[in-house]
């Protein structure tokens, strides 16, 4: 089974943002990066199927060199290949779409597995987009997955239950939480990753089409209301919780 | 609560890309695995034993050493983030780690037969085998050099007799690194769990490193055949060189333990208020706030640098014992300072405080006691030493 991963590298959940001077985008100085959440179950989804069926898994980032860390993250964790898609400056979604499904459409993947979304722009677009620019099914926010032969079952959730999914391969897989349970990367095998050779191509991606004019804070959170004391303020507490803040029925 | 790291020098920015991610790996599994089980473990004073194959899996043992032996071939200053991290856990994990990686693979790796290295440290390293290492006696803490422990040759090999104690994990150890005297000069036997007048009673009543098995090692006419003595393991100085390498792995240790006492009263002076603000905004605890702040910066700062020298081969253990002083000095006045901001709710199990608290009062003595550093940096001072009878 020849398993593609498509990983990036983002800020680490737990940082705090802050905003650029002219708030175009984030202050990246203090950072520390991390693999997408997500992506990680994507790659353990992808380890796990080659270790019970054999095959190679291929780690694919589209960035700059600093997304190299998140190649050799997967790489850690037991991926075979790495292949930077290499972008000068800032894509929109469209165009790191087209130059992954570009970069990856002559491999012969059987599949390709991306986290649902990414952490940082909460960008949920690219696994559905270089599924329909390389023409594949897609199902998205897998949580359970089993593949057979030349097809595959997919549960996902849905609002109030689940959903399962029959979907010939190959196809685009975008991993929910909940999927498996990520490997930790081995001392051995991050040391390994550093060695590793990482393919670089050059991004085809045609037209940048949208761009971030300015991003902003969520806006503070209104002070609290205190609605009276004791045992008399309860039945307006209840009609507030029910009828204004809709927390209970 | 997610954990933040303080890193107000952007260390990170020195740091390789490998050594950023065996961090990142050793501190996910410690806030997945270790965190939602330590206080239990701590409170009913248990080690979980399932954490050692996964520590073995992750590679946590004998990082440092060549893969044909079973490691990682990682730097020192990898491994001394990999103890910052177990740390930031509990003591008593990195504990664990430092004894199997600096006190037992270590010297069987430098001072072993090639037979005993190619037997044993892969096993070490995979936790087939866990060690133990006995040097401290009863009468022998500070001037090891007093130890009674001996070794008597006879036909095929060694009688030992004497008793060890403050030992770590020695009732759970298969495989025990025990420092005698043959004929007055310090020697490295390997002592296997089972043997005929072995016993190694737990030692009961601890208030601190609750979360890790603490023993005595008893021999009685104990025989070690030859080929289980470290052939080039002769003199003070080896198991001296032992500790030097448990003391550096420490340093960082320590920091990940003052880190998370910081990071929680950070968190918590934000988020208690009184008077009608948090706390925080109040010029006393901010004081108390940057001094934390700056201390574990200060020691960050030497651990770095002692790791750079460690991976030269040309820090000295006196370097060692100046940045083991001092960063368990200020990592115990971090959790004070910690547990003070905390309020009542610090001598809670809800926060880390306590628990570290009382881990470090053994780091501070153990591997060298507090006093024992200042000396050895005095005497190297002055050329005067200040600590012997």
């Amino acid at each position: 089974m020849n398993i593609a991963v498509l990983v990036k590298l983002v800020p680490d959940t737990a940082a705090m943002i802050r905003l650029n001077g002219d708030k175009s985008g984030i202050e990246t100085r203090d950072l520390n990066w991390v693999l997408n959440p997500y992506d990680e179950y994507a790659a353990e989804e992808a380890l796990a199927l080659v270790e019970k069926h054999g095959g190679e898994v291929t780690a694919v980032a589209c960035g700059g060199d600093d997304q190299v860390e998140a190649l050799r993250k997967v790489v850690a964790m037991g991926a075979n290949n790495a292949v930077l898609v290499k972008r000068e400056g800032e894509y929109d979604q469209l165009a790191s779409a087209k130059a992954i499904a570009n970069a990856i459409k002559d491999r012969g993947f059987d599949l390709i597995f991306t986290g649902y979304r990414t952490t940082d722009d909460d960008s949920t677009a690219i696994g559905p987009m270089v599924a329909s620019l390389l023409e594949l099914p897609c199902v998205t926010e897998v949580n359970k997955l089993e593949v057979g032969d030349g097809t595959l079952t997919a549960e996902r959730n849905i609002e109030g239950g689940s959903e399962v999914l029959e979907a010939s391969m190959p196809c685009v897989i975008t991993a929910q939480k909940g999927l498996n349970e990520p490997r930790y990367p081995k001392l051995k095998g991050i040391m390994m990753a550093k060695k590793k050779q990482i393919e670089t191509v050059d991004a085809e991606a045609g037209d940048i089409r949208t761009a971030t004019t300015t991003m902003d804070y969520p806006p503070e959170r209104p002070a609290g209301k205190i609605v009276g004391e004791g045992v008399e303020a309860v039945p307006e507490l209840v009609r507030l919780l029910r009828e204004e803040a809709k927390v209970i029925e | 609560m997610p954990y933040h790291a303080l890193d107000y020098y952007r260390l990170d920015e020195q740091l390789t890309e490998e050594e950023r991610m065996i961090r990142d790996a050793v501190r996910s599994w410690v806030s997945d695995r270790v965190i939602p089980k330590i206080d239990e473990a701590f409170r009913d004073h248990f080690f979980p034993q399932e954490w050692i194959p996964e520590m073995a899996e992750l590679g946590l043992f004998g990082p440092t050493l060549p893969e044909e032996y079973g490691g990682a071939g990682i730097g020192d200053i990898a491994y001394g983030l990999a103890m910052q991290e177990l740390e930031r856990g509990d003591s008593g994990i990195r504990s664990f780690a430092s004894v199997q990686s600096a006190l037992v693979m270590y010297p069987i790796y430098t001072w072993g037969s090639e037979e005993q290295k190619r037997n044993l440290l892969p096993k070490l390293a995979r936790a087939e085998l866990i060690g133990a290492f006995g040097l401290t006696e009863p009468d022998a803490g500070s001037d090891p050099g007093s130890m009674l422990t001996t070794a008597t040759k006879v036909d095929g090999g060694y009688r030992l007799n004497g008793a060890k104690m403050w030992i770590t994990n020695s009732t759970i150890a298969d495989i025990l690194v025990v420092w005698a005297k043959l004929d007055g000069v310090v020697n490295g036997f390997l002592v296997e769990k089972g043997a005929d007048g072995l016993t190694c009673p737990e030692t009961t009543g601890k208030w601190s490193l609750r979360a890790s098995v603490t023993g005595e090692i008893v021999m009685q006419d104990v025989f070690v055949p030859e080929e289980m003595r470290m052939p080039d393991a002769n003199g003070l100085k080896c198991p001296l060189m032992c500790l030097n390498q448990a003391r550096y792995g420490i340093t960082w240790g320590v920091l990940g333990a003052a880190q998370a006492c910081f990071d929680s009263s950070l968190q918590y002076a934000l988020s208690r208020p009184q008077w009608g603000k948090p706390i925080a905004g109040f010029q006393a605890v901010q004081e108390k706030l940057v001094h934390m702040a700056t201390e574990i910066t200060k020691g960050q700062l030497l651990c770095y640098r002692l790791g750079q020298m460690k991976q030269n081969g040309t820090s000295s253990f006196r370097q060692v014992s100046m940045a083991k002083g001092n960063n368990c000095r200020v990592a115990l006045e971090i959790a004070r300072i910690a547990r003070d901001i905390h309020g009542a709710n610090g001598i809670t199990d809800e926060y880390p405080i306590m628990r570290h608290m009382m881990n470090l009062e053994s780091v501070y003595t153990y591997e060298g006691t507090d006093t024992m550093h200042t000396l050895i940096v005095g005497s190297d001072l002055t050329g005067l030493e200040a600590y012997k009878g």
